[in-house]
């Protein structure tokens, strides 16, 4: 993986966009890695839009999917971009999460957000501080808090660190939203979504073509953001799946003495446009260079933004309820 | 400049530069042409030169005069250099960041003078905006929340200061700001459900010399916007870039950022404030004068820490003191900065979150749109219309310039309990482009806008100056000037990466340099002999 492609990636805005490209992979293991376009290395890069907040990161696969590849990589990245520390032993944090409904969660609830009479546990600077070593929490937990009504416990120095363990994981949890898991999605109306697609899709798309079984490729996050606007990889170590040919941009270049090139449009910006023939030949022009010369884009997802920018909620969550039926 | 100063200069019979007095606060009331002294080159935020060397009849002539590669070292920079400072520029030599990292470089040839290192305990390395300079020392923020102060001229540690704590996830990033003998020095960091604030330190010693909290306690003026004591004290509103000041007005003024629990709302009923405003303080004492909530109860990570821009103009024939500022949330805001008043609210970007304006010029949220389990499609992205890279008012073409992201999200609420924590959500950006905006400040109307071709999401910092040019990026690693009235390119060249900070300009030895960061490269350009 191309680390400063990544870490640009995560330090911008397009982190949740390419982790959520990445996170929404076929849920067969692709093999074959992103193959960027030549020129892509120059190509676009996610600039320095939205630091700090980086949107969130890759999800895991949903309950009974398989991840997509990589996905534990991206997890892994998004937990040091975000600076949390080593995740404790899984084992004692289980210990120390039993322990802590048992003793502790009447008080401070059985996930420790706060209970009637004891404090949110997660937020309080001293278990912060504690950062799943027991040590700042062990007085308390052995001396009680009398003035504040919480009475002394005599747990063994071992159950004081399964409960610093599982507190760490919690705070850990609350901390990597890279690891959120987002809920059930299929809230829509089926039939309102295939009323929909058959008025706004059937041109491009079929249930029986090019979308048959496409619910049984993607998770539903997966789904939604794809038909939403499909995302892929595009330049070299972007995570996310190659492009698929037909979603490709075409450009045709009509130069001012009639000759004509078309082809997969490789880079466009004010000044400069270079492009790829279908035999393999790459070409670029600058304007300023070649006067009077006519370039034409042509985007096969124009649909897909202009109905972007027409969908309400409800005519999302009905598009992918119906989708959802097409396994 | 103090009295033994200036008598040890009589004494000396020599010019006070040569003698490298350093930065006189007073300085930067009325920086001299040959001076960047502060983030944003003076306390207005309008990132607005005087100099015309370079002008628009000239500027196609631009040559590159030298480029410096920071250079972290192996491990230096765990995710990559990306120079989001602005340098400073202070007797010839250039002051910059990035995350833990320190460097003055010589302003006419580019070499390496010093580079500082800070050994990090740890924090978001997300970026870092620079330096400030007073007399004779640097301060800069670190990701493990230091404010750090070196030697101006060595690079040499004088000290370093806990600002916030590591633990509760606080990260550090804005340049500080001198306002006289105050370091002002901000926070940021909402993985955690922890309070934002703004500090004065003192350039002496690093002690606190007052703290304001982007959150009013139980029973002040405001805490009627929050359900109760618990949700105030983890509300978010971290204040993580550098504001503005109006000397005569002595108001600092402030961007706070999200409140916490980012997406998830339900904890936290009300407007929220102070956090996704501005706010007008005394530097001297840290007190709230004024404020206005650009994103009341915000559900969508839209910080509203965007420069806020101060500038004079006319409003239906009047003088005003005004301050306008493109927020992250898609709104453009003119305020009158003397008390806050609304004069202009107008969107810079298509939008689909509110439900209007309401008689304080606030928008009203629309809660169909905020984050829902199933997903809510909203516009912009968490990433916002614009972000932090600074905006520019040019004052002679009347217009505030900014670099605009429209684009797409959906929004997850991924904790439904009572109790959420952290972002409690996320979102998921669908599509976005970028584009520049010329806004008219009398109007909000958006006199000119131009959407760059090439794919991907770039914002770019700005600039302005005399020699009527507006200097930007584009997500195609070009840096373009444009004439400002108009948005027609005048010059562009091809940078290794999409413009990463805010460009500068300087002048010395009668010579106007331009400098602009890309990546890890800092670039600078002049004109022929």
């Amino acid at each position: 993986m191309n680390y400063s492609n990544l870490s640009r990636a995560l330090g911008t805005f397009a982190l949740g966009t390419c982790l959520a490209a990445f996170a929404g992979q076929q849920q067969q293991p692709q093999t074959p890695p992103p193959q960027p376009p030549p020129g892509a290395a120059n190509g676009p890069h996610p600039g320095p839009a939205a630091e700090k907040k980086a949107g969130p990161g890759a999800r895991t696969g949903e309950a009974g999917q398989q991840a997509a590849p990589g996905a534990a990589q991206m997890q892994e990245e998004m937990q040091k971009f975000l600076a949390i520390g080593p995740p404790p032993d899984p084992a004692a944090v289980k210990r120390g999460q039993a322990l802590f409904v048992s003793t502790c969660g009447f008080c401070h609830g059985s996930d420790a957000t706060g209970g009637n009479t004891g404090p949110d546990l997660v937020r309080s600077v001293l278990v912060l501080h504690d950062q799943g070593t027991g040590k700042e929490i062990g007085p308390v937990i052995h001396n009680g808090r009398p003035g504040k009504g919480m009475p002394s416990f005599n747990l063994s120095d071992a159950q004081v660190k399964d409960i610093a363990a599982f507190l760490l994981s919690r705070t850990q949890a609350a901390a990597n939203r890279g690891g959120y898991k987002i809920l059930n999605i299929v809230t829509g109306d089926p039939k309102e979504g295939e009323a929909y697609f058959s008025a706004h899709c059937a041109s491009c798309h079929s249930a029986t073509g090019d979308l048959a079984h496409i619910a049984s490729k993607y998770d539903p996050v997966a789904l939604q953001e794809r038909f939403l606007y499909p995302r892929t990889a595009r330049w070299p170590g972007m995570p996310g799946p190659p492009p698929n040919p037909r979603a490709e941009k075409t450009v045709t270049v009509t130069l001012s003495s009639g000759q004509t090139y078309n082809g997969r449009l490789e880079r466009i910006d004010d000044f400069s446009v270079a492009l790829t023939e279908p035999s393999g030949e790459y070409h670029s022009w600058l304007f300023d260079a070649e006067k009077g010369m006519e370039v034409q884009v042509h985007d096969p997802l124009k649909e897909h933004l202009d109905l972007l920018k027409q969908y309400t909620n409800a005519d999302m969550h009905n598009i992918l309820a119906y989708l959802e039926t097409l396994k | 400049m103090k009295l033994h100063q200036i008598l040890l200069s009589c004494l000396l019979c020599v010019p006070s530069a040569v003698l490298a007095q350093g930065l006189d606060p007073a300085t930067i009331l009325h920086p001299p042409a040959n001076m960047w002294p502060t983030y944003n080159g003076d306390y207005s935020g309008r990132r607005f030169s005087p100099l015309n060397q370079i002008n628009a009849d000239n500027v196609r002539d631009l040559k590159l005069a030298w480029l410096y590669h920071a250079n972290t070292g192996p491990g230096g920079s765990p995710f990559g250099t990306e120079i989001k400072a602005t340098p400073l520029e202070l007797d010839g030599v250039l002051y910059f960041t990035v995350p833990d990292h320190a460097w003055a470089i010589d302003a006419r040839t580019g070499r390496e003078i010093w580079h500082y290192k800070w050994n990090s305990q740890g924090g978001i390395h997300t970026g870092n905006r620079g330096v400030a300079i007073y007399h004779n020392w640097i301060f800069f923020e670190t990701p493990d929340n230091h404010l750090i102060s070196l030697e101006k001229d060595t690079g040499k540690l004088r000290w370093a200061v806990k600002i916030a704590d590591l633990a509760l996830e606080y990260f550090s990033s804005p340049a500080p700001l001198v306002i006289g003998n105050h370091v002002i020095v901000g926070v940021g960091g909402d993985s955690l459900d922890v309070p934002g604030y703004l500090e004065s330190r003192d350039p002496e010693t690093g002690a606190v010399q007052w703290h304001w909290d982007t959150e009013p306690k139980p029973g002040e003026p405001g805490s009627e916007t929050w359900p109760n004591a618990h949700a105030m004290e983890h509300g978010g509103g971290m204040t993580w870039l550098t504001g503005t000041y109006d000397p005569e007005l002595n108001l600092l003024y402030w961007g706070t950022g999200n409140p916490n629990p980012v997406h998830a709302g339900q904890g936290r009923k009300g407007a929220d404030l102070w956090t996704c405003s501005i706010v007008a303080l005394n530097p001297d004492t840290g007190k709230l004068v004024w404020w206005f909530q650009a994103s009341p109860h915000d559900t969508h990570d839209w910080d509203n820490v965007e420069t806020p821009v101060l500038f004079d103009g006319e409003i239906d024939g009047k003088p005003r003191k005004l301050l306008a500022q493109a927020a992250r949330n898609g709104y453009f805001f003119v305020l009158d900065r003397t008390n806050g008043k609304s004069v202009v609210t107008a969107p810079f970007i298509d939008l689909n979150w509110s439900k209007g304006v309401n008689a304080q010029g606030e928008p009203i949220p629309n809660p169909v749109k905020e984050p829902k389990t199933d997903g809510a499609l909203v516009i912009p992205a968490a990433g916002g219309g614009t972000n932090w890279p600074p905006p520019s008012f040019d004052p002679e073409s009347g217009l505030f310039y900014v670099s605009a992201t429209p684009s797409y999200s959906v929004y997850y609420l991924t904790d439904t309990s009572a109790h959420p924590e952290g972002y409690g959500g996320r979102d998921s950006g669908v599509w976005s482009e970028s584009a520049l905006k010329a806004v008219d400040y009398k109007t909000g109307k958006i006199r000119w806008s131009h959407v760059y071709p090439g794919d991907g999401e770039s914002l770019s910092g700005l600039l302005t100056t005399a020699g009527k040019l507006l200097f930007g990026g584009d997500p195609s690693a070009n840096f373009i000037a444009f004439d400002p009235p108009t948005g027609k390119i005048l010059w562009h060249t091809g940078l290794t990466e999409p413009v990463s900070n805010g460009p500068m300009t300087y002048e010395l030895d009668g010579r106007q340099y331009l400098v602009v960061g890309a990546g890890d490269m800092l670039y600078a350009f002049t004109l022929p002999h």
